[in-house]
């Protein structure tokens, strides 16, 4: 009994003792903020790099020649000033940035990791983003020496850049993780181990990182040879937690542990009842549904994928079955964010809207079992990942063609790999996919339902889209470019080439106490780089 | 009493009859399971599991007979409904995209630069039309300056601008007046307020005001539902009966008792089938091995150690390419294989360390020496001493079986959507547990109710089998 | 019984080749592979990435290398973060994962124990039905639920309190573990409590209790002397593979309280085909769950001296 005593004394003493020394989310003494990851990033390569979390991590230690301000705009980043013509661009770089460990930032630096991320061996899944560079995609494929590469420095302080094609928005591309610069010097010590732990990366961005715990914690701080120091006010950054449960990290913000967290559904009930002020933000990602145009399948005919445009209800989707504000009924592969020649690209090119016509839908699909010979349409398989929203979306989806064109679908649920497999095999009629930017031009998403994109899981191919994207493609003048794009667009909805549902957006939470935090369609989303934590009683 | 002999004199005493008469038999002589089966049925906790049984089957077999609503109709306007009485809605135009107000005589972009803590609240802030669940529409007077509107939601009256509730949109352009709001509406006060912007940043100011929908049909959903039928009599904002949902709707708008009861077929094959099998096999398995001892035991439990190691989700994949599963079919009975093939090892272990415990028991030694044989000690003798245990595994493998299932369903091996199941229905409830309890609690307590008839059934039998409890 | 752990031991590696081989034959057999991304690459990347992976090699081939790597104790490089050795992926969270499941089993057993006990011995009378109650709710509800709503109880406790007194999620402290460990024993805990009572009323007719009881022992002697220890035994049983599966299992729980445990990676290995990740995590887990069934065979014979160790 009296070790129970004990016991108990000293477990409650534990639970103080450690109540006093935990983080709080936000502190205006140390400007130090603690957040949450949705996973531990996973490549901290920034040459191989491929996901969202890693990125975000990377774009707060790294700089490339360029980056982004919180309205979008490119900026100076280790380039002071820059050239970009149809065939070359010139880069000179400012005197005072560095690296962590107090060398200069140096042209040598960007050719290195261009032409390494270009080799063949080290098999980088972004390596394309580079292939505006001369010669980029011979390197690629190994069947030129990566010293071809279009790439040279002049001297320490000017980069010299040669292109394959007209690429007028190179100086958005160098904001992008894959042109971050390397030293050489230093990844040959590395060797495998180059981005494995906080020793085994040298920074040349605001923060550095001071202590990574796999799966447990990473701590950035701010690095003290960043050349814009004086303007970075957050001392130190901790992702002090890892759990992809939103409700979990709700919890957290509520208790003052994190500083911000994305909502859900159903999470964001509890953030109203708590009287949080909500965030809105457009990721930037279109969603939509993909049919098979593989010849055996039928999908393949037009008829029966007008039928389906005119009955599905893209607002229907947006506002019942997602049911979270953000979300923008998807009515073009074009997101609405993507900058056309003066304003929105989606303002200067209207996107054609199908009228919501049972009748009209019946009378297609009626042409279609006529086209295909059939009495009746067999059951299409709609191929959807193992997540709950996609069950959802797809038992919707299920419904919706069941109870207006009386079409069965066939739900195949798979696990994360098996889909891919389906998905590169073509087994399947529909899929559910969705498409994010990787740069911030309209040509991210354009050349996606091109006839050589390997991301075209259902294999259309129409020689008059693949024109638009190689007129686009091989001009730098901004109207031939999007008017180019404009008739993709309408291709796309003629065509019924994939079915827009919807174009994602989150709700999220932020401290009132964290200002200048920027959420990015491109690049490292959220942004904490500027961001400063204020006096409580400054808050609005 | 007859083969004694009759006396031939009359001595001082007679003889004890030797015979039978000790012992008189005044009941039917009963063998152990005889017993047994008396005993359980006078045993309270075992007629009650036997009254949950029949009326889980009831509600299986007959409910869908009774309650003749389709599990798979989606009702977009009653998603996740609790359970109540049927709601009325006024018969409503049909919908009509919308094009928002946008002012010509008013800049899009603001000429002049106004600070965007110095702009006004809009004014003028007033519902187009008659705001109803299929669409509340907005509109205000423009701002001087501003750059778009950002429009927010409420569920009570905000407090203050961190506390204005949903962000729905931002207009783009100070001339873009008006807003249409079609977001999961339901009938409730709603207060919307509207903040102006300088086309990036918003202002510190807002306009509220409080609207409550009426809950409206459009004539086609209402004959899509079957509350009209397309020639009734039946004019706009008239009022009609919405269909009546005694356990509330899912987040499709689904009937949950339709969904039960559909979710209680599959739920309660797999969750009997697959416990009892893997049960009766590692009864099978683990008795063998632990009467029989020696290599053969050691030999045999190692193969258990193996099959518990395999990755269980890897294996299950394997299994439903192997057996060929297509898209949207049913995998029910592969299902059930794969259940029984990886879930047998720890009742095997179970059972077999019983036996071990058993097997040297005096009794056991008097019966070998007796003569009995080895069938007849395991199931006379060893098995009955094992029940207890056995019957409790049992029934805690049943809610393992049934989540196991929806797991499986969920990685696209099991029952097909939109089929549902009451593991299903438990993992999709799970997720709106705090505003929507009834999705996670209806399954839930369905699924307790199984398991508690099955925990009241072992109970029963463990007593009813109970050799010392006989006859008591 | 030098002789029979040794024998045992030698039994347990051939079981963990067997599980090795079943579970490299089972990998390379479901569709898609570790390669595949959201992104398709090209066929010369694909072929470059093989050519570092080995997978280019016919998996006959790759077995053995894999096999030969084993036996020097080296899993390889994992595929998802592909820095790091599956080797330091079980060398880091191990020891958390084993932290949590000991901790949770610990709270199972003595739970379990005592409730078991109680119910036997107030049999059919209020406390057994409430507990039997409690158990039957315990297991028809998903874990989940235990852990979100564990969590939300510490939020509500920190914010009537005003200050952080248990963290509602992460690790590193006593504190951190004691929900998180509490909500994974949940489950076991209720069969335990359920096994519990079934063995107690099974023996509690037993000679040697009568004469116990007979003999005046007080009843705390009785019950601690002679049935608990008679008791215990299933529970034992079922000890041994509930804490490898305990220890590995807690996915759901490391995911609510964000703690960077072993669970997860046995389920995203699998999910996303991390062929070095999915081989290293079950061998280690097969070992474990040999050692922990051999030991608890050991401890069989010390309880119950009637088991005799062959």
């Amino acid at each position: 009994m009296k070790n129970c005593l004990t016991a108990l004394l000293l477990l409650t003493f534990t639970c103080f003792s450690w109540a006093q020394t935990q983080a709080t989310s936000v502190n205006f003494e140390t400007q130090t903020i603690t957040m949450a990851m949705t996973q531990e990033p996973p490549q901290l390569n920034g040459m191989k790099a491929t996901d969202q979390v890693s990125i975000m991590i990377l774009s707060h230690v790294m700089e490339g020649l360029t980056r982004y301000d919180r309205r979008g705009n490119i900026v100076p980043g280790v380039a002071e000033r820059w050239e970009v013509s149809d065939t070359e661009a010139t880069f000179w770089l400012r005197d005072d940035a560095m690296w962590s460990d107090g060398q200069p930032v140096t042209a040598h630096d960007f050719v290195f990791a261009w032409r390494n991320a270009l080799k063949p061996q080290t098999a980088s899944e972004y390596a394309f983003i580079l292939y505006p560079l001369l010669n980029g995609e011979a390197i690629n494929k190994g069947e030129m020496d990566p010293a071809a590469l279009g790439v040279e420095a002049l001297d320490d302080r000017t980069l010299h850049i040669r292109f394959e094609r007209p690429t007028g928005y190179f100086d958005k591309l160098t904001a992008f993780v894959t042109y971050f610069p390397v030293r050489q010097d230093f990844f040959e010590t590395k060797n495998q181990r180059f981005g494995a732990d906080a020793e085994d990366l040298v920074y040349n961005g605001a923060f550095q990182i001071s202590q990574w715990v796999h799966s447990a914690s990473l701590r950035m701080t701010k690095n003290p040879y960043y050349w814009d120091r004086d303007n970075i006010h957050l001392n130190a950054i901790n992702a002090d937690y890892i759990t992809a449960d939103t409700r979990s990290r709700l919890n957290l913000f509520i208790d003052g542990k994190i500083v911000s967290t994305a909502l859900d559904g159903e999470t964001y009930k509890d953030a109203l009842t708590q009287r949080f002020r909500i965030r809105r933000f457009t990721t930037g990602t279109v969603f939509f549904l993909e049919y098979n145009h593989r010849e055996q399948r039928v999908t393949a005919n037009l008829n029966l994928r007008r039928a389906i445009q005119h009955v599905f209800d893209p607002d229907e989707m947006v506002n019942k079955v997602l049911a979270t504000p953000g979300n923008l009924p998807g009515k073009s592969l074009f997101p609405v964010w993507l900058k056309g020649k003066t304003d929105k690209f989606r303002q200067e090119y209207r996107a054609p809207e199908a009228a919501l016509d049972l009748d009209l839908a019946r009378e297609y699909l009626q042409k279609a079992k006529t086209e295909l010979g059939l009495t009746a349409m067999p059951p299409l398989v709609l191929l959807v990942g193992d997540s709950p929203t996609a069950a959802k979306q797809a038992e919707y989806l299920q419904g919706k063609l069941k109870s207006t064109l009386g079409l069965d679908i066939k739900i195949d649920i798979q696990t994360f790999k098996q889909r891919l497999a389906k998905m590169t095999a073509g087994d399947f009629d529909i899929v559910a996919a969705g498409w994010g930017p990787d740069f911030d031009d309209v040509m991210t998403f354009g050349d996606l339902l091109s006839s050589w994109n390997l991301n075209n899981r259902g294999r259309y191919n129409n020689p008059a889209y693949d024109e638009q994207v190689r007129i686009a493609m091989n001009s730098a003048d901004p109207k031939v470019r999007m008017d180019a794009m404009g008739k993709l667009q309408q291709i796309v909805f003629d065509d019924a080439v994939v079915l827009p549902q919807y174009e994602q957006g989150v709700i999220y939470l932020l401290h009132p106490e964290l200002r200048g935090v920027v959420r990015r369609v491109v690049g490292a989303d959220p942004d904490f780089t500027y961001a400063q934590v204020v006096k409580p009683n400054q808050t609005k | 009493m007859s083969d004694s002999i009759a006396p031939s004199f009359t001595p001082d005493y007679t003889p004890a009859s030797h015979g039978h008469s000790v012992e008189q038999l005044s009941r039917p002589s009963l063998s152990y399971w005889q017993d047994a089966w008396i005993r359980l049925k006078q045993n309270t906790r075992a007629i009650i599991s036997l009254y949950i049984v029949v009326s889980l089957a009831l509600f299986t077999l007959a409910g869908p007979l009774l309650w003749q609503v389709d599990p798979a109709l989606q009702d977009l306007n009653q998603i996740s409904q609790a359970p109540s009485f049927p709601k009325r809605a006024l018969l409503a135009d049909p919908y009509e995209r919308w094009q928002p107000i946008i002012l010509d005589d008013f800049p899009r972009e603001p000429e002049t630069y106004v600070d965007v803590d110095l702009m006004p609240a809009p004014t003028g802030v007033q519902p187009l039309g008659e705001p109803t669940t299929q669409q509340i529409r907005l509109r205000w007077e423009p701002v001087v300056g501003a750059g778009g509107y950002s429009i927010y939601r409420n569920q009570h009256a905000p407090e203050g601008i961190n506390d204005l509730g949903l962000p729905l949109a931002t207009t783009l352009g100070g001339n873009e007046i008006s807003y249409e709001d079609r977001l999961n509406l339901e009938q409730r006060d709603y207060y919307y307020s509207i903040v102006p912007t300088d086309g990036f940043d918003e202002a510190n100011i807002y306009t509220t005001i409080k609207v409550l929908p009426t809950i409206a049909i459009t004539r086609d959903e209402a004959t899509q539902r079957g509350l009209i039928d397309a020639d009734t009599e039946i004019q706009i904002g008239d009022p009609l009966s919405l269909r009546f949902h005694p356990f509330g709707t899912d987040y499709l708008g689904r009937d949950m008792l339709a969904r039960l009861m559909q979710g209680a077929r599959v739920s309660l094959f797999i969750g009997i089938c697959a416990p009892f099998l893997f049960v009766m096999f590692g009864i099978l398995y683990g008795g063998f091995a632990g009467y029989f001892g020696g290599q053969l035991d050691a030999l045999l439990m190692r193969f258990a150690d193996f099959v518990v190691a395999l990755p269980f989700l890897l294996f299950m994949i394997l299994f439903k390419i192997a057996f060929g599963i297509g898209p949207g079919e049913s995998g029910v009975l592969p299902m059930l294989i794969a259940l029984v093939l990886l879930g047998w090892p720890g009742t095997a272990r179970l059972v077999r360390g019983q036996v071990l415990q058993i097997r040297n028991n005096g009794y056991i030694d008097a019966a070998r020496l007796l003569g009995a044989k080895d069938s007849y000690l395991i199931i006379r003798h060893i098995l009955p001493n094992t029940m207890g245990v056995i019957l409790v595994t049992l029934t805690f493998a049943v809610p393992g079986a049934i989540f196991t299932e929806a797991f499986l369903s969920f990685i696209g091996m099991g029952v097909a959507p939109p089929t549902p199941s009451w593991g299903s229905m438990c993992n999709e409830g799970v997720k709106t547990m705090l505003s929507h309890p009834h999705e996670l609690i209806f399954p839930a307590t369905f699924i307790s109710i199984t398991v508690l008839a099955f925990n009241l059934l072992g109970d029963g039998l463990t007593e009813a089998l109970d050799s010392r409890m006989r006859s008591r | 019984m030098l002789a029979y752990t040794l024998k045992r031991l030698l039994a347990g590696i051939i079981t963990v080749w067997f599980i090795a081989t079943a579970t490299f034959m089972a990998m390379h057999m479901v569709p898609g592979d570790p390669l595949m991304n959201d992104k398709a690459v090209s066929a010369e990347i694909r072929k470059n990435l093989e050519v570092k992976y080995g997978l280019d090699k016919p998996v006959v081939e790759q077995y053995f290398i894999f096999m030969g790597n084993m036996l020097q104790g080296d899993f390889g490089i994992s595929f998802t973060q592909q820095n790091r050795r599956v080797n330091d992926i079980i060398r880091d969270h191990f020891p958390v994962s084993a932290t949590l499941g000991l901790l949770a089993i610990f709270f199972a057993a003595t739970g379990g124990v005592i409730w078991g006990a109680l119910t036997a011995i107030y049999r059919n009378r209020l406390p057994d039905i409430i507990i039997m109650f409690l158990v039957i709710l315990g297991i028809s509800v998903p874990s989940f639920v235990f852990a979100a709503l564990g969590q939300l109880m510490l939020v509500n406790i920190n914010s009537l309190l005003g200050f952080s007194l248990i963290p509602v999620a992460g690790w590193g402290t006593f504190s951190h573990m004691l929900m998180p460990s509490m909500v994974l024993g949940l489950g076991t805990m209720a069969l335990l409590t359920r096994l519990m009572r079934s063995s107690m009323l099974e023996i509690v007719n037993e000679d040697y209790i009568k004469t116990a009881k007979a003999k005046g022992l007080s009843p705390m002697r009785i019950f601690f002397k002679h049935q608990l220890r008679n008791a215990i035994l299933p529970v034992i049983t079922i000890l041994g593979p509930s804490i490898a599966a305990i220890t590995t299992g807690g996915f759901v729980v490391e995911l609510v309280f964000a703690i960077p445990g072993l669970g997860r990676y046995f389920v995203q290995a699998v999910q996303q085909l991390d062929y070095t990740v999915i081989m290293g995590t079950t061998v280690f887990f097969g070992a474990f769950l040999v050692l922990m069934v051999i030991l608890v065979d050991i401890i069989y014979g010390f309880v119950d001296p009637r088991v005799r160790l062959q």
